[in-house]
């Protein structure tokens, strides 16, 4: 097991090198003069020296390179053009708000997607599979901004069941002491069970929305992995022994179907970290890919640049996770 | 009586024979009743994006502030937007946008994907190391993010559009090609081939890329509909055509945002438009990874 986890991590080195280059040329590449990209149209010559002298841009590429990677080494991802402020601060302020509806969607997509998808496979070919299948089609044929912005017509303006918009009232929890910025948690470690509750609903919405796409992934896989283990001449044993349908289910069927679930449920990070962009922008959520697109309409590429790099080392972080988890679940990668 | 039964029997093969791989597949596939309805979505797609100029009511840029807003009607079949201008014209001629940066992004995808695949599946070793490092470099940026940060790179614009699009498919196909390729490696008639002295050219050429085409075929139906929503939410964030007042479905969604409550028919037009045309392409694609390939169970 700690051979392979290390075999895992050294291959990761590569990637990262790639990655620090290609985020390197991003902001040391950037077609045109730089100074203009980046300052804007009239930036006066002062400002234009300033900005090459901390760039040092005119050094040779190689030293410029090194010296970037050297701040990254020291946890230096940059700061921003427009409020001097370092990217890591200004990341992991609001990490939280996208960590936290990451999750909840995540949640949302597991507890309704694999029941789905164990249900399908149960009925399979019936009609029963058929709207599994019909809803699984939606899931990945509709995008989370659209989505969102019908359940936020129906369940917001027409209904006025949940909050059109933000993470929590904000009038009403003016007072409420940020610790984690995961609202959630503040609000309860403030004993605030009210605004706890205010937050749960602000968090349905864009929840679901986000979900949408996992769940019908999750769905179709549970489908197909309990399908393919169904067929399997163990659990016919299991059956013909007289054991409870239920039981057959859970201790031969699912355990077995697990392992393509977790990958794939493993796999949806990357998507939730990049639909987390158009959900926080529906929704105007505090997190970070708010937090991206507007640095891009600013021509912050500092702030591009460094949250990037967050990001993929982030996804990098969970794939390997995964890789590990996978291969502690099922023996077979392992000794491969 | 032998004569005939072998005319019987050469005639049956014939018949075999004259049906390639490709209209057997077409047969399966006119069978397969999802692949139908998908392919009625596209066809619905590509229509409107042909026919604009010809069955759009209005020009898609033509309004008056006095008609904004206005809800569905015999008029607007899907109403007028905050410039006045009729939503079901713009709706057709974002058809031809997103058909247009669709599939030119796509098949930009398919060809840089496939070259790196080719190359790192045809020659192996240490350009295989290199090329697929490379492509985990690529995949290690969270899709759509990915494309933004090319569009924060090269500027707005319809060609930057595609480029980001293409750049952030292309190592799905590059990835999937050269699996294939080393799966093919193996094969029997590669290495008959190879063992005869076909050249390594010849053998890429002629007998692996061949058959290593459906998988890529198969994946680029459905990247095309993954793309359709992607150009949707880069428009969506502003990051779509330069020309704000540009017919494109997802920049036709920014503004909608705000008027939820007055116009909700500016979300549900444009909204349809793009599910419409991503479930087609969606279950072409599935129907043509079951028609294609025979040993699929259904």
């Amino acid at each position: 097991m700690l051979k392979y986890t290390v075999r895992r991590l050294l291959a990761a080195i590569p990637v990262l090198i790639g990655l620090s280059m290609v985020l390197f040329a991003f902001v040391h590449l950037l077609p045109g003069d730089p100074c203009r990209a980046i300052l804007g149209q009239h930036a006066t010559p002062e400002a234009c020296a300033r900005l090459r002298e901390n760039l040092g841009l005119d050094l040779p590429l190689w030293q410029q390179y090194l010296s970037y990677v050297g701040d990254l080494l020291r946890g230096d991802f940059g700061s921003s053009i427009i409020n001097n402020k370092p990217v890591l601060t200004e990341f992991a302020s609001r990490f939280p708000g996208t960590v936290e509806l990451s999750i909840a969607a995540l949640l949302f997509a597991v507890g309704v997607g694999i029941p789905l998808g164990r249900l399908a496979a149960r009925h399979a070919q019936g009609w029963t599979d058929g709207i599994v299948t019909v809803i699984s089609l939606f899931g990945i044929s509709i995008p989370v901004f659209v989505l969102g912005l019908v359940l936020v017509y129906v369940f917001a303006v027409q209904l006025q069941w949940l909050p059109t918009q933000g993470r929590i009232d904000a009038r009403a929890a003016a007072d409420l002491k940020i610790v984690t910025n995961f609202m959630l948690v503040d609000t309860l470690l403030a004993g605030r069970l009210d605004l706890f509750v205010d937050a749960v609903r602000h968090l349905i919405l864009p929840a679901i929305a986000l979900g949408s796409i996992p769940l019908a992934i999750i769905a179709r896989i549970t489908r197909a992995a309990v399908l393919d283990v169904s067929n399997e001449d163990y659990v016919r044993t299991a059956r013909a022994k007289g054991l409870k349908e239920r039981r057959v289910d859970d201790r031969h069927v699912m355990r077995n179907a697990w392992l393509p679930v977790i990958t794939v449920i493993g796999l949806q990070v990357g998507g939730l970290l990049g639909g987390a962009v158009l959900t926080e922008t529906v929704f105007s959520w505090t997190g970070v890919g708010r937090w991206v697109v507007d640095a891009i309409g600013n021509r912050d590429y500092f702030v591009v640049q460094g949250a990037v790099m967050i990001f993929a080392l982030i996804f990098l972080v969970v794939n390997l996770l995964v890789d590990i988890g996978y291969a502690y679940l099922n023996p077979r990668i392992r000794y491969s | 009586m032998s004569s005939a039964v072998n005319a019987g029997v050469s005639a049956v093969l014939e018949s075999r024979v004259s049906h390639g791989l490709w209209s057997d597949a077409f047969r399966r596939l006119m069978r397969n009743r999802p692949a139908i309805v998908g392919l009625v979505c596209i066809v619905v797609f590509v229509g409107a994006a042909i026919l604009a100029p010809i069955i759009a009511p209005y020009g898609p840029l033509e309004g008056t502030l006095a008609a904004r807003l206005q809800a569905p009607s015999w008029q607007h079949l899907m109403g007028t937007d905050l410039q006045g201008r009729d939503v079901f014209t713009r709706i057709l001629y974002g058809a031809q946008i997103s058909l247009q940066v669709g599939v030119i992004s796509v098949l930009m995808a398919l060809l840089m994907g496939g070259f790196v695949g080719a190359l790192a599946g045809g020659i192996g070793g240490r350009v295989d190391a290199v090329l697929m490092r490379a492509t985990d470099v690529l995949l290690a940026i969270p899709g759509i993010l990915l494309a933004i940060g090319i569009i924060a790179w090269l500027d707005r614009g319809m060609t930057q559009l595609m480029l980001a699009i293409a750049i952030t498919y292309s190592p799905i196909f590059a990835r999937l090609l050269r699996g294939s390729l080393l799966a093919l490696r193996e094969t029997d008639y590669v290495i008959a081939s190879r063992s005869v002295g076909a050249s390594r050219g010849r053998l890429l050429l002629r007998h692996m890329l061949p058959n290593a085409l459906t998988p890529l075929i198969v994946q680029a139906t459905l990247v095309l509909a993954t793309a359709i929503i992607d150009i949707a939410g880069l428009g969506f964030l502003g990051l779509g055509p330069p020309d704000p007042r540009t017919p494109e479905w997802g920049t036709m969604l920014t503004d909608a945002r705000r008027f939820l409550q007055q116009a909700p028919h500016l979300v549900l037009f444009p909204g349809a438009a793009i599910v419409i045309s991503a479930i087609g392409f969606n279950l072409l694609g599935d129907g043509l990874r079951e028609s294609l390939d025979p040993k699929m169970k259904r």
